[in-house]
Formats: structure tokens, C-alpha cells, sequence
């Protein structure tokens, strides 16, 4: 009946038809929800979950039990307890370059909502949404039948499995902003308010949706978690060689031969998922860098091909692993091109709540333009260096901005060269080859 | 001296029952009203194609929030339509992975066919185009979105048959975008 194999996250996918909550089930489903309602209690599925060394997998990397730790814990008839506790779960996947959380969410929606029961019986939730993008028709749908299902076998609503344990799940499809997919500013949508990000603190995990603890988290991330119940720490940990555990699924997309979603132990190098997964470049073309996790992360060159794709080695490399979908630029294409697209996104997705972000993307896309066009001036480059430091870490009310000097800074980094032949000939070197608009 | 014209309206002659209980039922899960706020623009969205400032009074009433409030969530998010919009909306795909694999080029196929910049409607009344950000198709770009379906592998070409195809299809009901429901499975 164990299912989970080294690929547990995608082993049981079906993009065409997704298995039904009994083919769900006869494939070892609900068995990591049933042991966590009936062999543990909800602190020792938190010890479980932290043992693992399962991180988010939405950009951050940020530990997952550590996350659940500041939830507040309160005995039943605590007077201090809150009347509610909520658990979100974050699928508002809307960083460019990134597909891989509609693969789970589409085919295979049961395993989200499995998931959504351990981690809501674990915090002390009763109530819970899955905040998903409103482009995501077919995951809308599928979800919702999903969870009808669960509802009709007594793995939603109140006494789930008649255990005693209570949980409302309800899929709450966004009206689209990039934004939404910080926490705070997500709780904000889901307050039916502008998505505007917090102040931090309090922690949403202490004050949260409608001023309760909640917990966000990412549709990957979360769906760890039955495999993590029904197998154990140990396997988790061994799924991958080094100490990020568990697997990844990983991405590429750009001109390569072919693009597509992988998961694969933690750690894998760039080579092995650019080469031997996506099959190398297109005929004809070279690959010259690539974003090694979504629009927001620092470019990396074919030097860094060998380095793991875990957080700290990409870390190391100068970049983030982020949502670990490689995003990459081929020899015909115009870096300056590249991230004038990718900065126009972040100034039409900033949410205009502080200076730095709403007046510095628009300025940087301004600058870029012209550069892109061949009007730019050798202060150009300047302006946008003092852009990079003005949008960085500290000076923003949250990470968008930093996100959007990330791929902004190493270009200027690691083609200087082209930016300044853009300056000096007049005109985009690239004209000829590229795909972009010009 | 100058009149302020003001509009004076009421929620139960203007939404219709259907409307009513499905803004209601979404109220009825959230802690409170004013969070069923989007959820009731897309409803309204979805039977009368885009929000009017008469709808957005109308749900303001209802679930008993400021206009002005409600007004600033409309205009916040990307797939609230504030302006009357065709009955198929186009939503192209404009982010990195759509750029790299020349989106560009079949966005000036379908301006050049429909005879439309963003944010127009042809003549006719079949079709707007807009933008969106990063559809989540990376994989399989460049894409765009119509209704509920997402168009995938797009070339000049097939872009603009699929676009022919929907015309040809229209059915003389006047039906709104959002009920173009265009199943996947």
C-alpha cells in the first residue's frame, strides 16, 4: 500500500482524470491523516513534522514546524483560547516562470486536502481556505469536488473519521494580484480587502485571518505532509542526499527542448535538471544564464551549472532557489529584454503601499526601456544601480521589491557588456535573433 | 450653482435573487460581510459580464460596506472588469516565459486581425483583449486564457484560428463572457 515511493509528491498525479477519494484511498491515501488523528496528538504530529526537516516550498524556505511552533497552544477550556484558528493554504502561484503547484493542484487535489487535515488538526484549526489564483479554472473545480467527496466520507465537517476533530474547508478563488501570494497580504484578500502586505509584527501565526492564529502555507510544502505521516521522518530525510530533505519539484521553461515539471530528490544540480531532465538548449542556441527559482531570484551563469538546487547551495551561488523553476535565457535572447519584461510585471503587480516599490519599479521600467530601445546614456546604468539599492531588503514595506531588484542587480553583474553595447551602438545588439518585442 | 447628481438605489430591485443567494452564501462562510466583498464582484461579474457602478452600489448596499471601499478592491484586481467588456475576454499571456518564446508575435497577430490595442473591444462585440501576467503554462508557452480555458503552444497562426473558431460558434443568445463556460475536460 505504500505508494509514496521517491517521487511522492507527482506518484500519484493524473492530469486527465485525478483519482476519486476511493482510487484516491486503494492508492494509500488518507492513511497519513487517519495516523495522525488516531496514533498522535497534535504536539507530537508538530515534533513529527519538525524532525522532518520539511522547509517551505514557496520561495522562502523557511521551516515548516518551526512555523507551526508559534501557533499559540491553549487547553480546551482555556478562557484565553480564540474562538478560531485558521489554516490557509496558499495557491495563489503567480511568480512568472513557475507552474509547478497547478500540477498538484489539478492532478491531484485529494492529496492537498489530506494534507490540509494534518496540518489543521496540528495547529487547532477549524476552519480553513485554499486561496487559489483565479486563472485556475480547472483547479477550482477539481478542488471543489475534491473536497465534496471528503465532505460525503466524513473527512471534512465536524468528527472527521469520528475522531472528534473539526474542519471546514472552503477554496476562495482570488480576484488576481501578484501580491497575494505574501501571507499578510493574502489574509487581507481573504478579508475581502485591498491586498495590501502588514506590518509584521504581530505574526499572522499569533494574529492573523480576522485577528486569529494562522498558519499559510504553500501548496507544496503542505503536500509533504501525508507522505511525511505515513512513512516517517527517516524515509523523508533519505529522499534526498543532502541536508535539505525530501524531494523538489523542479522546473524549466525558455527555449530548452523540453520543458516540463520534475520531482527529484533536493539537491540536484542545475546541470542535471537543465541537461537531463529538459534536454539541454534548442538547436542552435547556447544557454548564457538563467534564474534558478522564479521571476524574483538573482541570474546564475553556465559556471554555477554544477551547484545542488537546495536553498543553501544557490545561496551561495548568489541566488535563491526560490520556487526552484529555472527560467532560462538562451544566447538569441536580450538579457536587457528579459529583465525589462520581468520588471514590468513587478511594477504592474507592486501594490503601491510604499515609495520605494511603487515609484522604483515604474522608474527602473522607464530606464530600462530606453536602454532596450538604444536611447539609454552611460548614467543609466548608475540610475539603476541607486534603483537596486533604493527597492533593497530594509527599505520596503515588504519583499516584492527586493524580489524585483534580484534579477535587476545580477544582470547589471553579469551583462555589463551588453548593457553598455546597448549604449554605445544605439540600438538592441539582439535586434535580429530575439523572440522579444522590439 | 452646481448639483452633485447622486444615485439612489436598492440592492433587492437591482441584483437578482440568484445573485443574492450566491453573494449571501459566499457572506455566510467568511467572518465577516465585507470579506464576501470579492467574491460578490465575481458573482455579479458572472452574470452581467462587468461591474457597473450600479452594481457596485447594489453589493455595497448588501453587504452593508462603503462604495468607496468596495470601489477600491474593484480596482485593485487584475480580473475585475470595471468597463463592459466583449462577450470573450482574451487574456494574453504577457511574462517572462511567453516573452522568451515570442508571445510578442502572436499578440500582433490577434491586434492585427481583430483590429484591436489592449484593453478594446471589436465592433462587433465578440472580443477584448487584455493582458495578463504569468498564467502558470510556462511549460507549454507561449498561452493565453479565454473564459475559462486556457490555449496553450500559441503560434501567429493557431492563435488566430482559435480566435476564428469562437467566432464562427456564437450562438445568437446574448450571452455574457463569463458564462462561456469552455470545458477542459
Amino acid at each position: 500500500m505504500n505508494n509514496s515511493g521517491n517521487q511522492p509528491l507527482t506518484g500519484l498525479v493524473d492530469i486527465e482524470k485525478p483519482l476519486t477519494i476511493n482510487d484516491y484511498k486503494a492508492r494509500g491515501g488518507y492513511i497519513g491523516a487517519e495516523k495522525a488523528l488516531t496514533e498522535y496528538s497534535p504536539a507530537q504530529v508538530l515534533k513529527i513534522v519538525q524532525d522532518s526537516g520539511l522547509k517551505g516550498r514557496g520561495g522562502a524556505g523557511f521551516p515548516t514546524g518551526m512555523k507551526w511552533s508559534f501557533v499559540p497552544m491553549f487547553a480546551p477550556d482555556d478562557e484565553q483560547a480564540p474562538d478560531n484558528k485558521y489554516l490557509v493554504c496558499n495557491a495563489d502561484e503567480m511568480e512568472p516562470g513557475t507552474y509547478k503547484d497547478r500540477l498538484l493542484l489539478e492532478g491531484v487535489p485529494h492529496q492537498l486536502v489530506e494534507a490540509m487535515i494534518i496540518a489543521g488538526y496540528t495547529i487547532g484549526a477549524n476552519k480553513a481556505y485554499i486561496f487559489l489564483r483565479g486563472e485556475y479554472h480547472l483547479a477550482a473545480r477539481r478542488l471543489q469536488s475534491a473536497i465534496d467527496e471528503a465532505y460525503q466520507e466524513k473527512w471534512l465537517g465536524s468528527d472527521i473519521q469520528g475522531r472528534g476533530y473539526h474542519l471546514d474547508l472552503y477554496v476562495h478563488t482570488s480576484a488576481g494580484r501578484y501580491i497575494c501570494g505574501e501571507e499578510t497580504a493574502l489574509i487581507n484578500a481573504l478579508e475581502g480587502k485591498r491586498a495590501n502586505p502588514r506590518a509584521k509584527p504581530p505574526f499572522p501565526q499569533v494574529s492573523g485571518l480576522f485577528g486569529k492564529p494562522t498558519i499559510v502555507n504553500n501548496v507544496e510544502t503542505l503536500s509533504n505532509l501525508p507522505h511525511i505521516l505515513k512513512n516517517g521522518v527517516q524515509w523523508f530525510q533519505q529522499l534526498s542526499p543532502n541536508s535539505d530533505a525530501g524531494t523538489k519539484i523542479y522546473g524549466a521553461c525558455g527555449r530548452v527542448k523540453s520543458p516540463g515539471l520534475w520531482e527529484l530528490p533536493m539537491g540536484v544540480t542545475i546541470r542535471d535538471v537543465l541537461y537531463g531532465h529538459a534536454g539541454g538548449m534548442q538547436d542552435g542556441l547556447k544557454l548564457k544564464g538563467l534564474l534558478p527559482g522564479g521571476a524574483s531570484t538573482d541570474f546564475l551563469l553556465p559556471e554555477h551549472l554544477d551547484t545542488p538546487m537546495d536553498y543553501d547551495s544557490i545561496a551561495k551561488a548568489g541566488s535563491r532557489l526560490g520556487t526552484g523553476g529555472l527560467i532560462v535565457l538562451d544566447d538569441q535572447n536580450c538579457p536587457v529584454a528579459m529583465v525589462l519584461n520581468l520588471m514590468r510585471f513587478f511594477a504592474q503587480e507592486s501594490c503601491g503601499w510604499c515609495t520605494p516599490c511603487r515609484d522604483g519599479t515604474p522608474w527602473a521600467v522607464e530606464v530600462l526601456a530606453r536602454i532596450e530601445a538604444g536611447n539609454g546614456n552611460a548614467e543609466d546604468l548608475d540610475t539603476l544601480a541607486k534603483l537596486c539599492d533604493f527597492m533593497w531588503i530594509g527599505k520596503t514595506h515588504c519583499a516584492l521589491a527586493p524580489g524585483a531588484v534580484e534579477p535587476l542587480k545580477s544582470a547589471l553583474k553579469y551583462f555589463h557588456d551588453e548593457f553598455e553595447q546597448h549604449i554605445d551602438h544605439g540600438c538592441c545588439p539582439y535586434h535580429q535573433n530575439a523572440t522579444g518585442g522590439h | 450653482m452646481q448639483v452633485i447628481e447622486t444615485v439612489t438605489l436598492d440592492y433587492r430591485s437591482y441584483l437578482t435573487a440568484n445573485e443574492i443567494a450566491a453573494i449571501e452564501h459566499e457572506a455566510s462562510i467568511m467572518e465577516t460581510r465585507e470579506a464576501a466583498g470579492i467574491e460578490a464582484l465575481k458573482v455579479v461579474q458572472a452574470h452581467r459580464g462587468w461591474v457597473s457602478d450600479d452594481s457596485l452600489l447594489a453589493i455595497a448596499q448588501l453587504l452593508n460596506i462603503s462604495t468607496a471601499q468596495l470601489e477600491g478592491v474593484a480596482t485593485f484586481y487584475n480580473l475585475i472588469y470595471r468597463q463592459p467588456v466583449g462577450k470573450y475576454v482574451i487574456h494574453i499571456c504577457d511574462s517572462i516565459s511567453c516573452h522568451l518564446t515570442g508571445y510578442e508575435q502572436v499578440l500582433a497577430a490577434i491586434k492585427n486581425h481583430l483590429g484591436i490595442e489592449y484593453g478594446q473591444t471589436t465592433k462587433d462585440g465578440l472580443f477584448t483583449l487584455l493582458s495578463n501576467v504569468c498564467l502558470g503554462g510556462c511549460d507549454k508557452s507561449p498561452v493565453m486564457m479565454i473564459g475559462k480555458r486556457h490555449y496553450e503552444y500559441l503560434t501567429p497562426e493557431s492563435a488566430v484560428a482559435i480566435i476564428n473558431g469562437l467566432s464562427v460558434n456564437v450562438d445568437t443568445q446574448n450571452v455574457v463572457a463569463e458564462k462561456v463556460e469552455i470545458d477542459h475536460e
